[in-house]
């Protein structure tokens, strides 16, 4: 069966995210400034085969912690679709 | 003394790091291409800056599942010498071989521009010749080099004397203001537990040769030099 994750990455809440702050900075500019927050990230879609949806879940949470995030700056999460 | 330059898709300072250990330091210097997984019996090897794979995901996650890297790995973990400069550090973090990362420099600039450091821990292969109150004035070319680890692990680093170099003003005082990326604690060079690996963020290969004005640099392929030509 085919499932498509939609993948999450971002940056430790610890962590000081410049690329978040400096575009709330320029939202607060340009009178958004009820924004409190901006945290960048990544979006990553992937399509995986699997024989059902538990071990697409286990492949894909494999993926996320061997290659697309590094657990010292970042975390992950997703979601699986049919 | 024979060494290997590890070369991947977008590696940009590779032909100067090749230069310098060839042509300044007289050495014997092997390309290492990524594909390959023959390391041609080199007594160390470098990992070049440069945007390797693109820097696609992260800088030097994709450059980690290399062929060639899997043998520099294997190599660094029967202690073999393994150095990375600029991109050659991130990507020797992300292997795992270092402990911490690099992240974006808190201005969210690329800057490249002389920096200044001094050595913390002057007994290891890569440091032995550098005097603890020298200060080295070496550039940096990086959008992502501020080294960060948790707490714990840093604690860990300064009980192991891994911490090699950190930024400082051209008076060698380490302050804030020295500090170009944000980097924690200053830090711009670190090495593992067994001291076999190391990594620094500034290009001593762009600071080697005397046509460049500028030659602080060399005394840490000459330490590396020294130090293991002493053993053979």
């Amino acid at each position: 069966m085919k499932f498509i994750a939609e993948i999450n990455i971002m940056p430790l809440k610890a962590l000081l995210d410049p690329q978040g702050k400096a575009v709330k900075q320029t939202l607060h500019n340009i009178d958004f400034k009820t924004v409190e927050n901006v945290r960048i990230g990544k979006h990553i879609s992937l399509e995986i085969d699997a024989d059902n949806k538990q071990q697409a879940t286990e492949k894909v949470d494999d993926i996320c912690k061997k290659v697309l995030s590094n657990p010292v700056m970042e975390y992950y999460e997703f979601t699986i679709l049919e | 003394m024979k060494f290997g330059v590890v070369i991947f898709p977008g590696s940009n300072c590779d032909q100067d790091m090749v230069y310098v250990l060839k042509n300044i330091m007289k050495q014997d210097v092997v390309e290492l291409w990524h594909k390959s997984t023959d390391l041609q019996n080199v007594d160390a090897i470098a990992i070049p800056g440069g945007f390797s794979y693109g820097d696609y995901l992260r800088s030097g996650a994709l450059a980690k599942f290399s062929p060639i890297m899997k043998s520099v790995i294997d190599f660094a973990n029967r202690g073999g010498l393994v150095f990375g400069i600029c991109n050659g550090f991130q990507i020797l973090c992300e292997s795992g071989l270092l402990p911490g990362t690099l992240l974006h420099n808190d201005n969210q600039k690329f800057i490249c521009k002389n920096i200044y450091i001094k050595v913390e821990n002057n007994e290891t292969v890569f440091t032995s010749l550098i005097s603890k109150n020298r200060v080295l004035k070496i550039p940096i070319a990086h959008g992502e080099g501020k080294y960060y680890a948790d707490k714990e692990t840093i604690k860990e680093m300064r009980l192991n004397n891994q911490i090699l170099f950190r930024y400082c003003n051209s008076d060698g005082e380490v302050t804030t203001e020295a500090n170009p990326n944000g980097s924690i604690e200053n830090i711009a060079g670190i090495c593992n537990k067994n001291k076999n690996v190391f990594g620094m963020m500034p290009h001593p290969e762009r600071a080697s040769d005397e046509n460049l004005k500028n030659i602080d640099g060399k005394i840490i392929f000459e330490s590396m030099i020294n130090t293991i030509l002493s053993k053979i």
